[in-house]
């Protein structure tokens, strides 16, 4: 393998370009990236950098030295010609390869009542933070969220913190509902409760108010809220519109084999949020986590290097924190809805706990709630529990 | 090789410590003690890891 084109210059993206440096690659290296930044860290743009405790320099990635690649900023891919083994750019250049990396991420999806108007915003990219920051520092007072998951939740205790009214509204009957299950939704909306936000759940947006800027939040019950700003967070969709025309199978996102190759196609893989892979303890799956984008532009990097038929197969164990309000939220491994929830350490009214989800005897998942030193005890012990999963599934 | 980790920006996520537990230990005030600020060479894979892991980047490793 001679070239590597790395489509999307986000954290997947750069931990592929890393990865075939640091396993051997000395050949051609492309990184090719929509944005016109430099590379940053998404997780703060919700919490320390929404907030203004930590400013741009702080949350820029880190790139190692001696990369040695020709990286493409603001530069869009607009096809992929698998014939050829070309990207073509929105701008008609075109970049040949021998090997792919597809990390192109996702977007925030805008559902159907959504509206371009003043004070609406989504929260993905570091121009996204920067303008819902500079809307709230100069007029807002009371905001809307929509959507009660990670981005939702976060974004709620942050402007919460910096005084804003806050009202959380979710078509599920409570936050973070389906990573988290029925209980711990639970102590996620006493959370928001206990700090002032208030909550509308289970029911639907009907429609935004407003006509060039927002005014409020029309629910399905018909309950008016008023805000003069609001943040939607429902979700990503992958970018793989590009991909339309490659041949490349799409399966909520691009489909990958067990080790992150895309199915349909020689010496292509996929990592991050774009990458929908068969992992060999869960199925298809498509993780759009922080240690999972670095971990899979790893693996997708080894998937290249690798001899034909000898690529590993990818199988980590699932990871994400949230951070909101002070508290501190960890789960470790895949829970299944119907997996049963046992608080293990604790208790749920505690300042902090650790709760298991259990299925036929074994440890699903853990949920750490400020209990971030038993962190690696916990994911010792699910580690070895899917292992013995997989085991099973073959005997 | 020297470990440095910047403690402003540690938020305590122990991705650290599950790399390379030898080094790294979250206790449970929530704050990450550095155990071996000049760890051995055999752990540099590891420790790299756990630089690469961090999702504050809070930790650097000279030399």
């Amino acid at each position: 393998m001679r070239s590597v084109v790395i489509v999307g210059a986000s954290l997947a993206g750069f931990s592929a370009a890393q990865a075939l440096r640091r396993r051997g690659f000395d050949g051609k290296l492309a990184l090719v990236g929509d944005e016109p930044h430099l590379p940053y860290q998404r997780p703060p743009l919700s919490k320390q950098f929404l907030a203004g405790a930590w400013d741009r320099a702080r949350i820029d990635l880190r790139i190692a030295d001696g990369l040695q690649l020709e990286w493409l900023r603001d530069a869009r891919a607009g096809a992929l010609d698998l014939s050829r083994r070309e990207v073509a750019l929105a701008d008609n250049r075109r970049l040949q390869f021998d090997g792919l990396v597809i990390a192109t991420g996702a977007r925030a999806r805008k559902p159907r009542w959504h509206e371009e108007m003043d004070g609406v915003f989504t929260l993905r990219t570091i121009d996204d933070a920067l303008a819902l920051k500079a809307h709230v520092a100069a007029h807002t007072r009371k905001v809307a969220i929509v959507g009660a998951g990670f981005i939702g939740s976060e974004t709620a205790a942050t402007l919460r913190k910096l005084g804003c009214a806050v009202t959380l509204i979710d078509v599920d009957r409570l936050p973070m509902l389906r990573v988290l299950g029925e209980t711990l939704g639970g102590v996620c909306l006493r959370l928001h409760q206990a700090h002032g936000v208030r909550t509308r759940f289970g029911v639907a947006v009907k429609a935004l108010l407003g006509a060039a800027a927002v005014e409020g939040v029309e629910l399905e019950d018909g309950t008016l809220i008023e805000a003069d700003c609001v943040v939607v967070g429902v979700g990503v969709t992958p970018n793989v519109e590009w991909l339309a025309d490659s041949g490349l199978r799409i399966d909520d996102g691009v489909a990958c084999d067990a080790s992150c190759a895309a199915l349909g196609a020689e010496n292509v893989a996929a990592a991050g949020d774009v990458a929908s892979w068969l992992h060999p303890r869960y199925g298809r799956i498509r993780i759009e986590h922080w240690d999972n984008a670095i971990a899979q532009g790893d693996a997708a990097a080894q998937t290249l290097l690798a001899a034909p038929g000898k690529a590993p197969a990818y199988a980590p164990v699932p990871f994400f924190w949230s951070d909101q309000y002070d508290c501190k939220l960890q789960l470790i491994g895949l829970p299944r809805p119907g997996d049963a929830l046992r608080v293990v350490e604790g208790s749920l009214d505690a300042p902090r706990f650790v709760a298991v989800f259990e299925r036929d005897a074994r440890t699903t998942a853990a949920f750490l709630f400020n209990s971030m030193h038993r962190v690696a005890a916990w994911r010792q012990s699910i580690e070895s529990d899917a292992a013995g999963l997989v085991q099973g599934a073959v005997a | 090789m020297k470990v440095v980790v910047n403690f402003d920006v540690c938020m305590g996520n122990a991705q650290c410590m599950l790399a390379a537990p030898e080094v790294f230990e979250v206790r449970e005030d929530g704050f990450l003690y550095v155990l071996q600020e000049a760890p051995p060479e055999a752990l540099r894979a590891k420790v790299e890891n756990a630089a690469r892991l961090c999702p504050t980047q809070a930790i650097t490793i000279e030399k």
